[in-house]
């Protein structure tokens, strides 16, 4: 009887295992794993020098999941960051002659901004997120072209663009800038009220509305953080390159949507992590850099994501039998 | 006593025909709307309501059209689509590449049974695997704009002799006076609208985005409709790509990019809901051409293109906010 007891025990924890909610996440076994294939297929992939690049590669998506993990456990969704990103971009280049102190600032609240606003329209127009932010997609990308004239900007003073380069010892200034900014973020999201209301309100909206949270405030509060990060990663991917270009950003929402649900986030919303996302963000800076490294044509790299994205999301319903709920036909 | 029951039976009734007004005013909203956007754009430009300008913007609007078309399907059926923009890269360059090599009319058969075929594999992971659509469509957007890239080399690809093929006919032709996008579009929307009113597959597709456990309860097979949806916005992919490769004899590798957005955004426009169970072809048809003839109004009175995005950011979110606010009888959701 025990013995029959025990069993079913293990494949419960088994099941947590797997599913994240326990010690370890499905998506930071798939980082080992393709982390030791990549060192034994390449001689250059495992230095400490490669490994504090991929981080940086990474910390613009990066940036971006950390605040859009946020808004997905909301059950909300935010297509418009990479048209913020390049909106910050712009402006953190373009806005220079003012003193880069004013331009980066000026980058950061655009994002804080468009993320408010956001929120806002989510908040009292009861619209859709998907859809606010679709139209912001479409429109901010239209206040950039409108801002730059369909020009590129260029750096012209390099004390911005050596801001990009800089280390730390041997780390660059921006890994830290990341690390230090995800840490923050899952300590708010496991340890405040706002991280737990935060929850509530993805998992039951009308409970959490029962309970006293002010929901509509919580949700705008979490556009504003995914703003905020959007414009910071505009602001990083601008010193890096030095430059802007109006288009700068397209497709940076997939990519972080795709890092986000790689985690293991709900797009249901009420249930995610910031280590997941992590592992999400880490899984796709790995996969490329160690292709590179192999010499695969980026192209495959595309193919690659999506075919793992979807096996992700089967693994999942597999594990989880509440997300296939649901009678058969 | 009867004249208080006649009182009481007219104001009944009074308010009965309000609220019709009303609901009709929602219904018809978006094609009121529409009405004032030409009349203004018209009021400031001379060439905008004259017949060569409305058949131009008609006819560029088609390619979106077609594929709005095909996805207002699946989005009834309560599912989205975000594939279909890589799907017109690849299904573009398949066709305008093989039309060289193996000639038009083997080029259109195999981008049919290609485009199809990601469909079919659409369908098959949303409609049988049960997986969530908008990151498997999503999945697929990147993992189809790689297979365009492996494919072409990242190079792209034309038609050598565009005045020596019959295939010039699709996007630049014309059959009594119309353009022949025109005719593809207007076919494939009528089509399609008449399938989805008067067939019983097209009620099923409005079940299952409706309530989809009641719809399996009643007997229709859920897998095998959500899996036709797909198909039929892969095969209106596959029209619009032929449209698209015919009109510029030749093909980028990132064609289509955005092209899912735009399309959303005009099926938004038109009055679907992104929920499903609800819509229809005509009002998608309508959110396209007021998306076009915004872009076509702005640009002819002297302001540059990207002002259009501007307007459809503002726009997209007032037509969904009027339309909720008039179903819930308040502006504003009072919720803190």
């Amino acid at each position: 009887m025990s013995a029959i007891l025990d069993s079913v025990n293990s494949m419960i924890d088994m099941k947590r295992f797997l599913s994240g909610g326990a010690v370890i996440q499905p998506i930071w076994v798939f980082v080992v794993a393709i982390t030791i294939f990549f060192s034994v297929m390449s001689d250059h992939f495992l230095s400490l020098g490669n490994l504090t690049n991929i981080l940086v590669q990474t910390s613009t998506i990066g940036l971006i999941a950390l605040g859009m993990t946020y808004v997905m456990i909301n059950g909300n969704i935010d297509l418009s960051v990479g048209a913020t990103l390049g909106l910050a971009a712009s402006l953190s280049v373009g806005l220079q002659d003012y003193g880069i102190t004013v331009a980066v600032l000026a980058a950061i609240a655009s994002g804080v901004v468009l993320g408010a606003m956001n929120g806002l329209i989510v908040w009292k127009t009861g619209v859709n997120a998907f859809i606010v932010t679709l139209g912001a997609m479409i429109g901010v990308r239209g206040l950039i072209f409108v801002y730059t004239e369909e020009q590129s900007f260029y750096a012209s003073n390099f004390a911005f663009s050596d801001f990009g380069i800089s280390t730390i010892g041997p780390i660059p200034v921006l890994a830290i800038i990341f690390l230090l900014c995800a840490l923050l973020m899952h300590l708010v999201l496991k340890k405040t009220v706002h991280g737990r209301n935060t929850f509530a309100v993805g998992g039951n909206p009308e409970a959490a509305l029962d309970a006293g949270i002010r929901i509509g405030r919580n949700m705008m509060v979490n556009f504003i953080i995914v703003g905020f990060f959007a414009a910071l990663a505009g602001v990083f991917l601008a010193t890096q390159m030095g430059a802007s270009t109006p288009n700068l950003g397209r497709d940076y929402e997939l990519w972080a949507i795709t890092a986000v649900v790689l985690g293991g986030t709900k797009l249901t919303g009420g249930f995610g992590s910031i280590t997941g996302t992590m592992g999400g963000v880490l899984a796709i800076g790995v996969l490329r850099n160690g292709m590179n490294m192999m010499q695969v044509p980026a192209f495959y790299v595309l193919v690659i994501l999506g075919v793992i994205l979807i096996s992700v999301l089967i693994i999942d319903q597999k594990i989880n039998v509440n997300s296939s709920k649901g009678v058969q036909v | 006593m009867a004249v208080a029951e006649q009182i009481k039976q007219g104001s009944i009734l009074g308010e009965k025909r309000k609220a019709d007004l009303l609901s009709f005013l929602s219904a018809q909203g978006i094609l009121m709307f529409f009405l004032i956007c030409m009349f203004v754009f018209s009021l400031f430009s001379e060439q905008f309501f004259s017949q060569g300008n409305i058949m131009t913007v008609v006819r560029q609007a088609s390619i979106i059209g077609i594929i709005a078309v095909g996805v207002t399907v699946v989005i009834i059926g309560g599912n989205l689509d975000l594939s279909v923009g890589s799907m017109l890269s690849f299904a573009t360059v398949l066709v305008v590449d093989l039309h060289d090599k193996v000639g038009p009319a083997e080029a259109i058969l195999i981008m049919f049974a290609a485009t199809l075929l990601l469909g079919a594999v659409n369908g098959f992971l949303v409609g049988f695997m049960r997986l969530n659509s908008l990151i498997v469509t999503l999945a697929m957007l990147s993992a189809i704009q790689g297979l365009v890239l492996i494919y072409s080399g990242g190079q792209n690809v034309d038609i050598a002799d565009p005045g020596a093929t019959w295939f010039s006919e699709f996007g630049r032709g014309y059959l009594f006076g119309i353009a022949v996008p025109i005719i593809i579009f207007a076919l494939l929307a009528i089509i399609i609208q008449i399938a989805m009113s008067f067939t019983s597959y097209g009620r099923r597709i409005f079940a299952i985005g409706g309530n989809p456990t009641a719809a399996v309860y009643a007997g229709i097979r859920k897998n095998w409709c959500v899996f036709g949806t797909y198909l039929i916005s892969a095969f209106c992919v596959a029209c619009a790509a032929m449209v698209l490769g015919s009109r510029v004899m030749g093909s980028q590798n990132n064609v289509g990019q955005g092209y899912e957005l735009l399309v959303l955004a005009g099926i938004i426009l038109g009055g679907t809901s992104l929920l499903g169970g609800a819509g229809s072809i005509w009002k998608t048809v309508i959110g396209v051409l007021i998306l076009g003839f915004i872009q076509n109004g702005l640009l002819l009175l002297g302001y540059p293109y990207y002002t259009q995005w501007l307007v459809t950011w503002v726009i997209i979110i007032l037509a969904v906010w009027l339309d909720l606010a008039n179903k819930r009888k308040s502006l504003l959701v009072r919720h803190p």
